[in-house]
């Protein structure tokens, strides 16, 4: 990824990469919604960023990345909001996000309340809330990691607020249960041009659409129709669309051949929950969900099973690569690049890993040898 | 006298046994649907592989090129209609679905006929054929009349739309009745239940009641459910860890063509639809016409699909015969078609496994 450009956006206040794709995003999207502006908060030079440790090994993993924040002097401060299964806790979290512009999280869990239907699963509930339209995530494998298939470059794009997950149910007759997937122009425009957009500046070759308009055809039509119109202007990008079940079966066999995958909601979470399987595991990759005012960076793997486990042996990499993430959209570039090179190079070189990408040791000796690159590439 | 004639006249009709069981002595109608393309080719070899074996099964083969009604539509002859409502059993090869033509698809109509309301899918790994993956053996089995294929949709303004995904208890308990008593029938441990309940809890939840509801009703079959995105991760890191899968109608479409793809795709995966009327067994590739009449078709996938009919249908050791002398072939070799990566011929395929079957 060439970040020269980015370099130098870095002496503005507000420079980050994800806000200039959305502005971009915004000044060609036909409805412009009046967003207020909440001003980033940066407090004496150092940028402040919610920081909620989620449930299971959420919160060892944020302390590692604390340390690590501190060990790269960062000038990050965190603020730590614990959440739990509440609706009100769950609104001060977002209120933090919003004041505070990002954040970092784990897997929040979810409630178990049966009124609670708002916010029934505080993950998507921060997604809706926040307006966090565009999750991206890139799927690269680590050298080495034990997997099934070795150099995978994919990078999946999902809408995040709406298709199978508006969470719209009612029950019409005992025993007959109705849920709604809503679809809108606006939506699937929005996620469009963004993909697009990150191509163009990543230099991607191809986009692959993946749908089911065959069974779904207003829906995913639309979806699809939306992203083919968005494509006309941007020639030079490759767009193709898949099935969905064809594409599983496609990834599965010769994952190879993908290079960016745009999706609705729930194709999205299925084949990037793949992909993470055929990469070599859930501690690896990192989501980053953006919408135009605020991002939030977790996991790629949320589901509960993943979370849950046995203290000091989940590799930190996926909450490595979610910090990456965000030190690029604050705009700390050098710092972002830093951090990557030591964590490859732990990972590949050095490898020292853990249990679950096919090592030995325990994350907290992982996250000395992080520690320890960074220093080396410090003083170099 | 009336009575004695009332009397004659039931003795002398006797209908034929319509139940999915029956006994191997008597020679049973099979409705075949040999398709297009590659179909008639791979229709013949199972037939021949069946006579072979000699399995008690009389083909009535069909035909379903739509032609013209009475009333000017394009629709599936009635001729065929009436032989798949006789035998109950039908044995479907590939079929063209042609653009823009004005008649209903046959899938749907004989989903409709035979009220098919499970898709199964086993998925095993074909020890002949390498894959990354060599330690699948699963089974999908799929809801297949309602979920998010309801097909109910609409625009709500413009720009908007709107589709239901439809979950019913009556069918989820149908369905979760079904996956138990396949897996006792076939001697398999644990069923697992596929869903999204974190996030549709109502309709997943109903689904997730029903399948509970029934496997209390089994108790010697072990019962767990796992959300979608971790089944996902797990099944492309280590696919042994499960047997049977029950899921929604959108679920189990990507899933069940995952897990074919990991044993090899389409062309060696059988399926079958069961229905409260009778059963319907279909291959699930396409039709392949760049090499149709050529005879390098590869039947295997049609005629795992005719096993599983078999077993379905009672004749357990016949089926195991065909099923083993098939899986021989593929191991040893010799004789594979080239889309497993050989040059032989299906006609050379076919009397291999033929062979196979006759030294037993």
């Amino acid at each position: 990824m060439n970040f020269k450009v980015f370099y130098v956006l870095q002496k503005r206040c507000v420079s980050t990469l994800a806000d200039e794709i959305s502005r971009h995003a915004i000044s060609k999207s036909s409805r412009l919604k009046k967003y207020k502006e909440l001003p980033v908060s940066k407090y004496g030079g150092r940028h402040i960023v919610t920081m909620i440790p989620g449930c299971g090994n959420g919160p060892e993993m944020m302390n590692h990345i604390r340390d690590i924040f501190k060990f790269i002097n960062a000038p990050i401060d965190f603020e730590v909001v614990d959440v739990e299964s509440t609706p009100t806790s769950v609104k001060q979290a977002i209120m933090s996000i919003r004041r505070n512009g990002c954040c970092i999280k784990g897997s929040i869990e979810r409630f178990t309340s049966e009124d609670e239907k708002l916010y029934a699963s505080p993950n998507v509930a921060i997604r809706k809330k926040l307006d966090l339209f565009c999750s991206l995530n890139i799927c690269k494998s680590y050298l080495g990691v034990p997997a099934r298939y070795q150099n995978i470059d994919i990078v999946i794009v999902r809408e995040n607020v709406e298709g199978e997950y508006s969470m719209l149910e009612h029950q019409s007759i005992p025993g007959v249960v109705e849920s709604m997937k809503v679809c809108t122009t606006y939506n699937s425009e929005r996620i469009a041009r963004w993909t697009f957009e990150f191509a163009k500046k990543f230099n991607r070759k191809k986009i692959s659409i993946i749908h089911k308009a065959n069974i779904m055809k207003l829906s995913d039509g639309l979806f699809l129709r939306t992203i083919k119109k968005v494509a006309k202007e941007y020639p030079n990008i490759q767009v193709d669309q898949m099935i969905v079940d064809n594409c599983c079966m496609q990834i599965v066999s010769d994952p190879h051949q993908f290079d960016i995958l745009v999706c609705p909601n729930l194709y999205g979470t299925i084949l990037c929950n793949v992909v993470c399987g055929l990469i070599g595991g859930p501690s690896l990759i990192s989501a980053a969900n953006f919408g135009y005012n605020c991002a939030a960076f977790e996991t790629a793997t949320r589901s509960p099973e993943s979370v849950v486990a046995e203290p000091d042996t989940v590799s930190p990499v996926a909450l490595i690569n979610a910090s990456i993430e965000l030190l690029f959209y604050l705009g700390y570039i050098e710092h972002a690049k830093l951090l990557r090179k030591a964590t490859s190079k732990t990972v590949e070189k050095d490898l020292v890993r853990t249990k679950d990408i096919g090592g030995t040791n325990s994350t907290t000796e992982m996250v000395e040898a992080i520690k320890t690159n960074i220093s080396a590439f410090n003083d170099a | 006298m009336a009575a004695k004639l009332i009397k004659i006249l039931g003795n002398c009709q006797r209908s034929p046994s319509t139940g999915s069981r029956f006994y191997s002595s008597q020679v049973r109608k099979c409705t075949m649907i040999p398709g297009d393309g590659i179909g008639p080719e791979i229709s013949q070899a199972v037939q021949k592989i069946f006579a072979t074996a000699k399995v008690p099964i009389e083909w009535e083969t069909v035909d379903v090129t739509p032609v013209r009604g009475p009333d000017g539509k394009f629709g599936i002859p009635q001729a065929a209609i009436d032989s798949v409502n006789r035998n109950k059993i039908g044995l479907k090869g590939p079929l063209m679905t042609p653009v823009g033509k004005g008649h209903r698809s046959l899938n749907l109509a004989l989903r409709k006929e035979f009220n098919l309301y499970a898709n199964v899918r086993p998925c095993r790994s074909l020890e002949g054929y390498k894959t990354l993956y060599d330690n699948v053996d699963v089974v999908t089995i799929r809801e297949n009349t309602e979920g998010e294929y309801s097909g109910i949709e609409h625009e709500i303004v413009d720009g908007v739309v709107q589709s239901i995904k439809l979950i019913t208890e009556e069918a989820s308990m149908r369905v979760a009745e079904f996956a138990f008593e396949y897996t006792r029938e076939n001697k398999r441990k644990k069923v697992t239940a596929v869903h999204k309940a974190n996030i549709m809890r109502m309709s997943d939840g109903l689904f997730l009641r029903c399948c509970r509801d029934v496997a209390a009703k089994f108790p010697d079959i072990k019962f767990e459910e796992k959300y979608l995105d971790t089944v996902c991760l797990n099944m492309v890191q280590d696919p042994s860890q499960y047997d049977v899968l029950v899921m929604p109608n959108l679920y189990g479409d990507i899933m069940s063509d995952m897990c074919a793809g990991l044993v090899g795709g389409l062309g060696l995966t059988p399926s079958g639809n069961i229905g409260i009327n009778g059963a319907l067994f279909e291959s699930v590739h396409g039709t392949a016409p760049d090499i149709a009449g050529q005879d390098k078709a590869n039947p295997t996938a049609l005629l795992l699909s005719a096993v599983m009919m078999l077993k379905h249908m009672g004749l357990v050791e016949q089926a195991r015969i065909i099923e083993t002398a098939c899986y021989e072939t593929i191991k040893e070799a010799k004789y594979l078609t080239g889309d497993l990566g050989g040059k032989a011929k299906c006609s050379e395929f076919t009397n291999e496994i033929c062979a196979k079957i006759s030294a037993h």
